[in-house]
């Protein structure tokens, strides 16, 4: 269809986009990939063998897969309430939900700690049950926690918004219990959504830097995630340290998002060839 | 159609309530009283306090830093953005599907790493960097220029992401006529695409500068902590913080919170008004 004069501009601007990207995007994720090698496959194990490495991996998938839980459930039930029901102040809802999503991380960190720390408000209170939040991992395991609110909601609402009603109605005349309704008609339609926002969830709560860092304090061995442990590795110049578990890190990430995404897409395909 | 049926709208029946009650004090928990608390702190000598707490020389420098290096990645990143887009939209070419993946590498990459990352490469003891800093004199890590090259790759898919599905659905009949009565190809690009385009991108940079603006993972790597020169308001909250300058830690931050709401809002009503039907 296109003319051939077109084709030269459209080439240049080809290839303004695979340069942008390469130097952006493609540039440093190689660059971080042949830096975890550069001192050799030897030095690269010996990163991952160091005990701290193992004990922040192991915090930050703590914390991460209980946000991720709790997410699912309240995220889910959010999401059901902005679609299918109708209230005043729903708007306010609406409106406050996308607000972890742009307050800076380090904020977030700060506000809990107004809230549970030394002076903080809740203090009195935490002191006489003997609650430690602050510089602990209830408050590290609290601020990913809001970090991470919008994503689950954001991916359930459009897929809460096009289920077809009409089989609900149908199974609750036909005499169906509410849980029959949801494990047989509901569940089936929002399962990919549902795993694609709890493996976004699980990548944001991985990742989470500034807020666990204000919060969490980044104490070794007992409050240090993977992300603190990258920064401190950094502070201390052990350079191949902070690559090694930056590429762990951050590989992992990528593959479970990806995974995630064509999981998402295999459903749908399915869902539509069943449908044709 | 199927609105009319069952919408359960007045009295909800009470496993929905229940839902309600519990979302509604969710939210309010998680989200409304720490920012109550962070107001109430950040006002409690009151605003000729907290407007001397934001006027003073360092804090003032770290969030005009803040302030242009985000809207200087905006633009940068709304005009590629454009480009990437129409690119995947309307060219096939080799490679074009494994680059459009690569556009959501920095959504699943954590920020930390995208500052470990640029630090590798643009460094002052790497390659590269040593390259552009002699020959050239542009140093970029531990200055502006690799703060904005940060923003920019953490808000690469946003814009991106907005326009795709908005030109996917532009009715490509329109260009067809235009150019068949003679058009050239960028009067058909600014009168006939670029109209469709401009609340997505308004929208999308709007979101992307709200993120930009309390960025602090990758920044803070990059930039590093120097006040006066490569200190943004996020390291200078920090900072405030480790140094238990609780009011000046609130006064900004409330800064931060108010800029990127403010930002927020827009985009959302932008969004709602003029997004979806174009």
């Amino acid at each position: 269809m296109k003319a051939t004069k077109i084709t030269w501009s459209a080439w240049g601007l080809i290839a303004i986009t695979v340069l942008y990207m390469g130097f952006l995007i493609i540039a440093p994720v190689a660059t971080l990939i042949q830096g975890a090698f550069q001192n050799g496959v030897n030095a690269l194990w010996q990163s991952l063998q160091a005990p701290a490495l193992r004990q922040s991996l192991w915090l930050s998938l703590q914390i991460a897969l209980l946000v991720v839980i709790i997410q699912a459930v309240f995220g889910s039930l959010i999401a059901w309430v902005i679609v299918r029901q109708n209230f005043k102040g729903k708007w306010i809802l609406n409106g406050i939900l996308d607000i972890p999503f742009a307050i800076s991380p380090v904020v977030v960190g700060y506000m809990l700690l107004l809230l549970f720390g030394r002076n903080g408000l809740l203090s009195p209170a935490l002191d006489l049950f003997n609650i430690r939040v602050a510089f602990a991992i209830p408050g590290m395991f609290l601020a990913t926690l809001f970090v991470c609110l919008p994503f689950m909601i954001r991916e359930m609402v459009p897929v809460i918004q096009n289920l077809d009603r009409q089989q609900e109605f149908a199974a609750e005349t036909l005499g169906a219990t509410s849980w029959t309704i949801f494990s047989r008609i509901i569940f089936p339609q929002i399962k990919s959504a549902l795993i694609y926002g709890m493996t976004l969830t699980l990548a944001r709560a991985l990742g989470e830097f500034g807020a666990v860092l204000v919060i969490g304090g980044g104490v070794q061995g007992r409050t240090e995630t993977t992300t603190l442990y990258i920064f401190r590795a950094l502070e201390e110049r052990r350079t191949t340290d902070a690559y090694t578990a930056s590429i762990l890190l951050g590989s992992f990430s990528v593959l479970i998002v990806f995974l995630a995404d064509w999981f998402k897409r295999w459903q749908t395909r399915k869902s539509q060839q069943s449908v044709g | 159609m199927e609105i009319s049926i069952g919408q359960t709208q007045g009295k909800a029946r009470w496993p929905a309530l229940i839902i309600r009650v519990i979302s509604i004090l969710y939210v309010l928990v998680m989200i409304f009283i720490p920012l109550v608390v962070i107001f109430q702190d950040g006002f409690r000598q009151g605003i000729s306090e907290f407007w001397h707490q934001i006027t003073l020389p360092i804090a003032r420098h770290a969030i005009l830093l803040t302030l242009w290096t985000s809207a200087l990645m905006t633009v940068i990143n709304a005009v590629m953005g454009v480009i990437t887009a129409y690119v995947f939209v309307r060219y096939e070419f080799p490679g074009k599907r494994l680059l459009n993946a690569i556009v959501d590498l920095p959504l699943a990459i954590p920020t930390l790493v995208t500052g470990v990352m640029l630090v590798m490469l643009y460094g002052p003891q790497e390659t590269l960097g040593r390259f552009l800093s002699e020959k050239i004199g542009l140093n970029i890590i531990f200055a502006p220029p690799g703060i904005v090259i940060s923003l920019l790759f953490i808000s690469f898919p946003f814009v991106v992401r907005a326009i795709q599905p908005v030109l996917q659905d532009l009715d490509l009949e329109q260009e067809r006529a235009a150019a068949t009565l003679g058009a050239k190809p960028c009067v058909i690009f600014r009168r006939i695409v670029l109209p469709a385009l401009i609340v997505p991108v308004l929208s999308g940079s709007l979101l992307s500068f709200s993120r930009a603006v309390g960025e602090f993972g990758a920044v803070v790597i990059v930039a590093g902590n120097i006040p006066l020169k490569t200190q943004t308001a996020a390291v200078y909250v920090l900072g405030a913080v480790e140094s238990e300058n609780q009011l000046g830690a609130s006064a900004i931050s409330i800064v931060l919170i108010a800029i990127s709401l403010l930002v927020l809002i827009i985009a959302n009503t932008l969004h709602k008004h003029w997004g979806v039907h174009r």
